[in-house]
């Protein structure tokens, strides 16, 4: 074998090499394609978490929309109000009206309220305890407290606290609904944070069958709803529901009439980290209950 | 007609052999239960919509009476199971963990619980829809756990070309033996059941499928076949799960009903022999579904028995006739062991597809501690319909549910065999359960978004929705 038969193949080689560079760049001229380097720009400019909180399907996506102008800066809520107004001012646009949203918890149910019928072993996840005989709660529509919500927040928005309830920080969370999407018990919902008037139970039990299982659900009782002005409140199905589209007549007072604290104002966080503020509860439910039975 | 053509040697590939431990009931005659104090009946009982209710609060209603109605074709309408006072109707305990609306019923002491005098059909007289119509009016569901919704599989499409109707004697889950006994004790009724569903579905062959290890039943059956018609009894290996539908047909006929397909595209009806002699019934006294065998056993109940009781007795009442818990009992489990629900409420009643309550101990309801997969794949040669429940189970951990979909999720029958051969303990079974559930519960999410977006832009449009479907 001579040495010199490596010149062959190597010419080869190289020749089809070359042949092939010139097309991809020939091609590469031939086929370009002008893009608004402004897309580029506000891309490095957006989060780029990929959340899917504005309804596109990522950052890039939405970077797009920006410049065609089908979105506004604020509709990424996943920027403080400086990143936004940057953003704005270097793309030449108008930053829009920013509706701060938030997920909220609909059941305020925590091991300290809401007593467990039995013991549950089995996997650690709220989905799986659902799918066996509900995980044991003696109210069957309440938090499970296992924290699929936790685990499934991409910004470490959700904690659970002391009495196993998820605490939502207001700051960190860009209502993407992925804790709506986790929840089995469809506990969460988004709300912008002007609507400070929440029903924080889903329980479709009335009387007294609805706080024997958890001293603080919505037993039906009705007297929101004839204490609150214009219809703002009404009762559908065992439990009272707010007409957002009167929020405006909303004030804190309304939740005095509530005689077991489901009907709640929340500004910031819904629920404290640690003990329950002994307060936020009218004293007559203050004694824990040993209740289990709802019959 | 002959035999020549069932493929019964083959049976289904994979499978798991839990101990039957049967022992406890299976030579227990069926007793009947005392009228409890109070019934509960659950609007929903069965596979489809709800029923609506008929009765309000404080009406007197006989036994028999009809106190909900069936909404829709896949739905049933439900019984009083006794003659009684309405309590209320309100929601209760329901065995799925959720809490349903149900009649609540004080029953009358004083009253003889006979029914009302009815009519009894005449079968051989009836064309097919009718027959399906009086089973439906009866409320007869599966009774074998799935409690499906009997007139749903007597009404077949026209173009369906059944030609063996199969009676599922197998009842392979452990400790369960009321079809066990309804075979022995009651096999003509089995066999006129079957004569109305041949008659109703126009077909020739009948095959009812027991396991070997109730010889007795085999037997009894065997001696009782009616001259005129072509059933015949076929002895089937005792694995788990052979009693499971799809399983059934593969063992007995050889076919294999495609993924996500139903019996009827391979030519059966497959029906539990429980609901087969509830059709019996119906048609020999024209009396409807309110009562039903249940097994009260396990180790933890004081005298295992076979018992009728009325649909609706709550587990507390059927326990407290068998001698009450045993000091070690932990565990109430509705169904068999291995696809039952753990039940968190005493005050829970028995359903129409309740097959049976099994009280396990502490000894017997511990799993164990759980230890990380170790890829021995025994859950892949347990699954019988051939799925991964290792990788299931970890995407299910992970809340990945739609990648579930794209492993065969929806060919899941939960049996539990991939959880009971799990080397470290794994609750693979559970997993996917609540795969499955969030699954159904994403879809209808998505849906919801779907139909609201629908709405929101129709209206913003021009304020008038209506014109594009016009």
């Amino acid at each position: 074998m001579e040495l010199t038969s490596i010149f062959l193949p190597a010419t080869i080689l190289g020749g089809i090499g070359l042949v092939l560079g010139t097309a991809i760049a020939v091609v590469n001229r031939v086929f370009w394609v002008w893009e608004d380097p402004r897309i580029g720009e506000a891309e490095e400019m957006l989060p780029g978490t990929d959340c899917g909180a504005c309804g596109e399907p990522g950052c890039r996506a939405f970077a797009e929309a920006l410049i065609e102008g089908d979105v506004d800066p604020a509709d990424c809520t996943n920027m403080s109000g400086d990143e936004r107004e940057h953003l704005a001012a270097e793309l030449g646009l108008e930053a829009g009206e920013a509706q701060d949203r938030v997920a909220r918890l609909l059941c305020k149910g925590g091991s300290d309220v809401a007593p467990r019928k039995v013991g549950y072993e089995g996997a650690e996840s709220c989905a799986a305890a659902v799918a066996v005989t509900g995980g044991g709660k003696a109210c069957p529509w309440g938090c499970v407290g296992l924290g699929d919500c936790a685990v499934a927040c991409d910004f470490d928005a959700i904690r659970m606290n002391r009495n196993d309830l998820p605490v939502v920080d207001p700051e960190l969370c860009t209502a993407c609904e992925d804790c709506v999407e986790a929840c089995p018990l469809d506990l969460f919902t988004i709300m912008p944070t002007e609507q400070k008037l929440i029903v924080e139970c889903r329980s479709l039990l009335e009387g007294d069958s609805a706080t024997a299982v958890c001293t603080v659900a919505c037993d039906a009782c009705a007297r929101c709803a004839r204490d609150a002005p214009d219809d703002l409140i009404t009762m559908e199905d065992g439990l009272a529901v707010i007409d957002y589209e009167k929020n405006e007549l909303a004030e804190p007072g309304i939740t005095g009439s509530c005689p077991t604290g489901a009907l709640a104002w929340v500004e910031g966080a819904q629920f404290s980290d640690g003990e329950r503020q002994e307060s936020e509860r009218p004293p007559e439910t203050r004694a824990a209950t040993e209740a289990t039975g709802v019959s | 007609m002959s035999l020549f053509d069932l493929d019964f040697g083959s049976g289904f590939r994979h499978g798991v052999h839990p101990p039957d431990l049967k022992d406890l009931t299976s030579g227990e005659a069926i007793r009947r239960m005392p009228f409890p104090d109070m019934i509960v009946l659950p609007l929903k009982q069965h596979a489809g919509a709800p029923a609506r209710p008929l009765v309000k609060k404080g009406d007197r209603v006989q036994r028999g009476d009809r106190v909900g109605e069936a909404q829709g074709f896949i739905s049933s309408p439900i019984h009083a199971s006794a003659a009684g006072t309405v309590r209320d109707i309100r929601r209760w305990p329901h065995p799925d963990g959720s809490m349903q609306k149900a009649v609540i019923l004080d029953v009358d002491p004083h009253d003889p619980q006979v029914p009302r005098p009815r009519i009894v059909p005449e079968w051989s007289e009836l064309e097919a829809g009718q027959v399906a119509g009086a089973v439906r009016d009866a409320g007869v569901v599966g009774l074998g756990g799935a409690a499906f919704p009997t007139h749903v599989k007597l009404s077949p499409p026209e173009d369906a070309e059944i030609d063996t109707i199969i009676a599922n004697g197998a009842e392979c889950e452990p400790y369960l033996t009321g079809d066990h006994r309804t075979m022995v004790e009651h096999p003509e009724r089995v066999h006129f059941g079957l004569r109305v569903m041949m008659h109703a579905l126009d077909v020739e062959r009948a095959v009812i499928g027991v396991e070997e290890n109730k010889p007795d039943a085999i037997e009894a059956l065997r001696r009782t076949i009616p001259d005129d018609l072509d059933i015949s009894v076929v002895s089937l290996r005792a694995k788990y799960p052979q009693g499971a539908e799809k399983m059934m047909i593969k063992s007995i006929l050889g076919r294999e009903v495609p993924s996500g397909g139903l019996p009827l595209e391979v030519g059966v009806v497959v029906q539990n022999v429980g609901s087969i002699s509830t059709i019996a019934r119906v048609f020999e006294s024209g009396y409807p579904l309110v009562e039903r065998i249940v097994t009260i056993t396990g180790p933890g109940v004081r005298r295992p028995s076979n018992l009728t009781m009325p649909v609706g007795t709550r587990i507390a009442d059927a326990i407290e006739f068998c001698g009450g818990l045993t000091e070690d009992a932990e565990r109430v489990v509705f169904g068999g062991p291995m696809m039952g629900n753990a039940q968190a409420d005493l005050d829970t009643p028995i359903l129409k597809g309740t097959t049976g309550i099994v009280v396990l101990t502490e000894a017997t309801a511990a799993t164990g501690p759980q230890y990380p997969c170790i890829r021995c794949g025994r859950c892949l040669q347990a699954c019988p319909v051939f799925l991964d429940p290792a990788d299931l189970g970890q995407l299910a951990r992970a809340g990945q549910f739609e990648e579930m979909t794209e492993l065969d999720l929806d060919d899941c029958m939960l049996c539990g065999s991939c959880a009971y051969v799990c080397p470290s303990n794994i609750p693979l079974t559970q997993l996917i359960a609540a795969g499955k559930n969030q699954v159904r519960r994403l879809r209808r999410l998505a849906q919801e978004t779907e139909d609201g977006e629908a709405t929101d832009e129709g209206e913003s449009a021009d304020g008038s929705p209506e014109k594009d479907a016009a």
